[in-house]
């Protein structure tokens, strides 16, 4: 049987999927892949259903041997990947042969996924197979583990995909809460015109940013009562710092939020390296579902925007300068391998 | 800067969108029991009524939210059906939901298991003993589940015990842990961080994934406390898997 043997793994590996809706009047969070839109560009890399389960490494590193041939696809925060000395491009997808052994490192941050063919065919529970640590399902990956894939039934290999531009921080866009109004016009103003970057503190559960600027509490922030909080919302914190909720937040909050993040801007948050500069813009609401609208018809067509790896002189300057922004590996590793 | 600001409704409520895919409705600011009822019954009326493309229903204490697939509804047509149920009738009055049950829990309060009680009761004004027999003396109703698996949110509390959240965090209360603030206890279902103080514990497990009904409490159940000692407790903890919760049917 096909078997996906983890031989090194680094703090915060572990499966998931689209994460488990329907249980927020329990207190559960939907959970689910940190940045969503590497879990569907995984999925078209292999012709599979974005509800597949991967592996997700939230800044660390993996080590894997396959018992049989293995279709893997590689997306999210860029990492080195060697398989058997050769060095596979990110953001594509390979046919590892039965035996193969392959490294995952050089993370900078962010999330990084590993896609099998066919999913990895972990237990649902609840209706999924992500891991939500802080409810205490599933468990971080160790060595010794052994992952089965489930049935593969795509064939396709050697393609690659140009990435959703989200890996430098930028401008995410946010729309109104019921507390919005709370703030201060001059807070709102101020909000929007600083520029962010992401504490070294960040999460799963929640990421805070930190800034030059004086913070944005509330002087009543603390009484306000309880109520359904969902990712992306960004709560002002005692000491003033924004801090935007993600996918394994908690269910209920009483902080006061100055505004939610769009879904599809997320990635963005999650994948911003450290130090580069983040900043919110409002967008109203019917501006907001009509853009959601736009990406998800963007992801459903991510399948017919692959295109081979092959040594076509446009494709491996466009893999070249994404070695020029991490220095991760020399471009001519890429030039060896990428065939 | 859209203004998301909604007019009242009738009774009060107001509903107003939350993130791109949510709306919440609101039945008042603050905690009371008529707000607390109207939120239950009102997510349950929702939940009766069926609405198209709903993915989503919960409630916190005062307030209801919904989150909607957007390929199969709009803003405008749930908020339609929403202010339709609203304004059926007054749901303050709402009678509490069906096959509630009172749950009878062994816990300790004080020693080393629990360690804020004696600085919780002198907050509350009041001996250590007389605070355990306060906390003892009548079931409190789970007014909502939320913020992790499974955990409740228990009240209301007289009035005396309106005491605050600590200003530091706890590091870390165990499974189980009873903590108060602001006329609640909180029943931790995970080990957590806390700003409120930490006065019982429980052997209870209100979130176990793996089971077939993982989820212990429901809102609306009640839960009524009995203080043990500490050889009670740890023999409950050693030897019964349900923590020693005792459930009866309610009305």
């Amino acid at each position: 049987m096909a078997e996906l043997l983890i031989t090194r793994a680094g703090p915060g590996v572990t499966i998931q999927d689209t994460g488990r809706p329907g249980y927020l009047a329990q207190g559960l969070s939907r959970g689910g892949a940190a940045d969503a839109l590497a879990l569907a560009e995984g999925a078209a890399l292999l012709e599979q259903d974005s509800s597949c389960a991967a592996i997700e490494l939230a800044g660390s590193f993996l080590s894997i041997e396959t018992t049989a041939p293995l279709r893997i696809a590689l997306t999210g925060a860029l990492m080195r990947a060697i398989s058997d000395d050769k060095v596979l491009p990110w953001h594509a997808s390979h046919m590892l042969p039965q035996g193969a052994k392959l490294e995952l490192s050089g993370s900078r941050g962010g999330y990084s996924y590993l896609h099998a063919g066919g999913g990895i065919d972990a237990p649902k529970i609840l209706g999924a197979r992500s891991a939500h640590l802080a409810a205490g399902i599933g468990r971080m990956l160790e060595p010794g583990d052994r992952l089965t894939p489930g049935t593969d039934k795509g064939r396709a290999s050697g393609m690659a995909l140009t990435p959703q531009q989200r890996f430098a921080g930028g401008v995410l866009r946010v729309i109104a809460t019921p507390q919005t109004q709370l703030f201060p016009e001059d807070v709102l103003a101020r909000f929007t015109a600083t520029a962010f970057c992401k504490d070294a503190r960040g999460n799963r559960m929640g990421q805070r940013l930190v800034s030059a600027a004086q913070g944005f509490a509330l002087p009543f922030g603390l009484s306000i009562l309880s109520e359904a909080i969902v990712p992306g919302d960004i709560q002002i914190t005692g000491d003033g710092a924004p801090f935007v909720l993600l996918a394994e937040c908690q269910t209920t909050g009483g902080y006061p939020r100055i505004g939610t993040v769009l879904p599809c801007d997320l990635p963005k948050l999650v994948q911003a390296p450290a130090g580069s500069e983040l900043r919110f813009e409002f967008v109203t609401l019917d501006m907001a579902v009509a853009t959601e609208q736009a990406e998800a018809a963007r992801r459903a067509a991510l399948p017919r925007s692959l295109r081979p790896l092959i040594r076509d002189p446009q494709d491996i300057a466009d893999l070249l300068s994404f070695q020029l922004i991490s220095g991760v590996t020399s471009g001519d590793d890429l030039e060896r391998n990428a065939v | 800067m859209p203004d998301m600001r909604d007019k009242p409704r009738t009774e009060g409520a107001v509903i107003h969108p939350l993130g791109v895919d949510g709306l919440l409705i609101s039945f008042g600011a603050d905690l009371t029991e008529p707000a607390n009822r109207a939120a239950l019954a009102f997510r349950a009326a929702v939940d009766a009524a069926e609405l198209p493309g709903l993915v989503e229903l919960s409630t916190a204490l005062t307030s209801v939210y919904l989150r909607l697939d957007l390929t199969c509804t709009d803003h405008a047509t749930t908020r339609s059906a929403l202010d339709g149920l609203l304004a059926s009738r007054n749901w303050y009055e709402a009678a509490l939901p069906e096959g509630r049950r009172l749950w009878h829990v062994p816990a300790i309060f004080g020693t080393d298991l629990a360690p804020q009680l004696d600085e919780a009761a002198a907050l509350a004004g009041l001996s250590p003993a007389a605070a355990v027999t306060m906390l003892c003396s009548a079931p409190l109703r789970v007014q909502t589940i939320g913020f992790a698996a499974g955990q409740p949110y228990l009240g209301q509390l007289p009035r005396q015990w309106d005491i605050p959240r600590q200003t530091g965090l706890t590091p870390r209360v165990p499974v189980g842990a009873l903590a108060v603030a602001i006329r609640q206890l909180v029943l931790f279902s995970v080990s957590t961080p806390t700003g409120w103080r930490h006065v019982g514990q429980t052997a209870l497990r209100l979130f176990q994934p793996e089971k077939d009904n993982p989820f212990l409490l429901r809102p609306g159940d009640e839960v009524l406390f009995r203080s043990v000692s500490t050889a009670e407790y740890e023999n409950i903890r050693a030897n019964d898997p349900t923590g020693g919760a005792v459930a009866e049917r309610l009305g």
